[in-house]
Formats: C-alpha cells, sequence, structure tokens
C-alpha cells in the first residue's frame, strides 16, 4: 500500500488530492503505467511525462526511481515558486 | 535559518525588524519581495497559490543549509504564502544577513533561484472567470546552472 498525492493540473485531471493504492509496480514509471491502464483521467494526466515531476518521500527524484519502500509518492508539474 | 509557509499577509517592515534586532555580527542585510503583479493587457483577478505541505519546509530548509554553507551566512529568512492573493499583495519574501553585502546578495540571489524551480508550489491566475496555472519557465531552470 502506497499514498499517492498528486498537485497543481496533475490533481484536476486526475479528480482527487490523494488516494492509497495497492501496487506490484517496482519503479515510478511501472506505477504510472499501471495507473493509465486502470481509467482515462490517469491517461490524460501522465500522457507527456516530461511534463511532470515526481517525489519520493518528499524528496525530488526520477521515473526510474525504485519506489520499494517508499510510503508517499507525489506527482506534480514543474515548480512555479518564489 | 528560518522558514514560514503561511496563507495570511505578512508585513516586510515587521519581519525585517524582527529578523535583524539584536543582531551585532551582521554588516549587510538584503531583502526580496515578490509581488502578483498586475497585468494591464489582461487584468488579473486573483492568484492561487498551491503547495505540498511537508516537502515544501523540508526543501526550502535544504537549500538554506546551501546558501549557509556557501557564503557563511548569519541567518536567512524566507516567508511564503498560499491560498487566494489579489494583486499587489506580496506573495513572497526572502532576506539574508551576512558580514558583508556581496555574501548577502548572493545567498539572497541563490535562494530565490532555487525556490522559483526546487520548492513546490504552483500558482493559478485567475482572469475573468478563466484559470491558467502559470507554466515553468527555462530560464528559471537555466538560472540554477550558474550556481553549479
Amino acid at each position: 500500500m502506497v499514498e499517492i498525492l498528486y498537485f497543481s493540473w496533475v490533481r484536476e485531471r486526475i479528480g482527487k488530492p490523494r488516494e492509497t493504492v495497492e501496487t506490484g509496480a517496482m519503479t515510478v514509471r511501472q506505477l504510472v503505467e499501471e495507473l493509465k491502464s486502470r481509467e482515462p483521467r490517469y491517461e490524460s494526466a501522465f500522457s507527456d511525462l516530461s511534463a511532470v515531476r515526481v517525489a519520493l518521500d518528499q524528496e525530488l527524484t526520477d521515473f526510474d526511481a525504485s519506489i520499494s519502500g517508499t510510503r508517499e509518492i507525489a506527482f506534480f508539474p514543474p515548480m512555479t515558486g518564489g | 535559518m528560518s522558514v514560514r509557509i503561511q496563507s495570511h499577509r505578512f508585513d516586510i517592515g515587521a519581519e525585517l525588524e524582527a529578523f535583524s534586532s539584536g543582531r551585532t555580527d551582521a554588516g549587510a542585510m538584503v531583502n526580496f519581495c515578490g509581488i502578483v503583479r498586475q497585468d494591464s493587457e489582461s487584468p488579473l483577478a486573483r492568484m492561487v497559490i498551491e503547495h505540498y505541505p511537508g516537502m515544501t519546509e523540508k526543501s526550502i530548509r535544504k537549500i538554506e543549509d546551501e546558501a549557509k554553507d556557501r557564503w557563511s551566512l548569519i541567518d536567512s529568512l524566507i516567508v511564503h504564502r498560499f491560498g487566494e492573493l489579489g494583486p499587489g499583495e506580496p506573495i513572497m519574501m526572502v532576506a539574508t544577513l551576512a558580514k558583508h553585502r556581496a555574501e548577502a546578495f548572493s545567498a539572497a540571489e541563490f535562494l530565490m533561484d532555487y525556490l522559483k524551480s526546487r520548492a513546490p508550489f504552483w500558482k493559478k491566475e485567475i482572469r475573468s472567470g478563466e484559470a491558467s496555472w502559470v507554466a515553468s519557465k527555462l530560464s528559471d531552470e537555466a538560472a540554477l546552472d550558474r550556481w553549479n
């Protein structure tokens, strides 16, 4: 079981800020593929991965990172702070 | 080194006063404040800022620690707002205290560059009922290169 958080337009396209999922995925990329196969809204949020960033347990990483032992995964667009 | 993420407006003068009072070891204080800019061609009704509680504070503390090491900063303060903001309102501020101004200026610029593209904030602009997320700029990402 892993907690997934969505922010900004990723959250809007998926339609919820967070969810808990059961997954057999080993990497972020596999998890994304799994989600995309579930419902069209995930396909819409993850159609262009170059526009999405990922953080594992609140640390920025990339889509090939292993999610083994991760408690919290977050997906969001490039940040626009300041 | 401190960071505050809040929805309510802050008073820049009061923040700087509190941040620097009682310090006798610093010879320079630099402050930058970002403000919601009005757009005369396409008027902005308001801005909505979203953030990732937990990661926001953590990532900013990491940036502050790095700035402290690089420029022997005496102290730094970062205040960033989230929620709804109107044109002319302050969005965020950075203040640095150092022995000399060169360190205080450089560290403030470094903190700003990293805040723009490494702290999890997202801005949305609302114009006459239409909402759009602000896109990140390639120039913001390129700005980080000069610190490597």
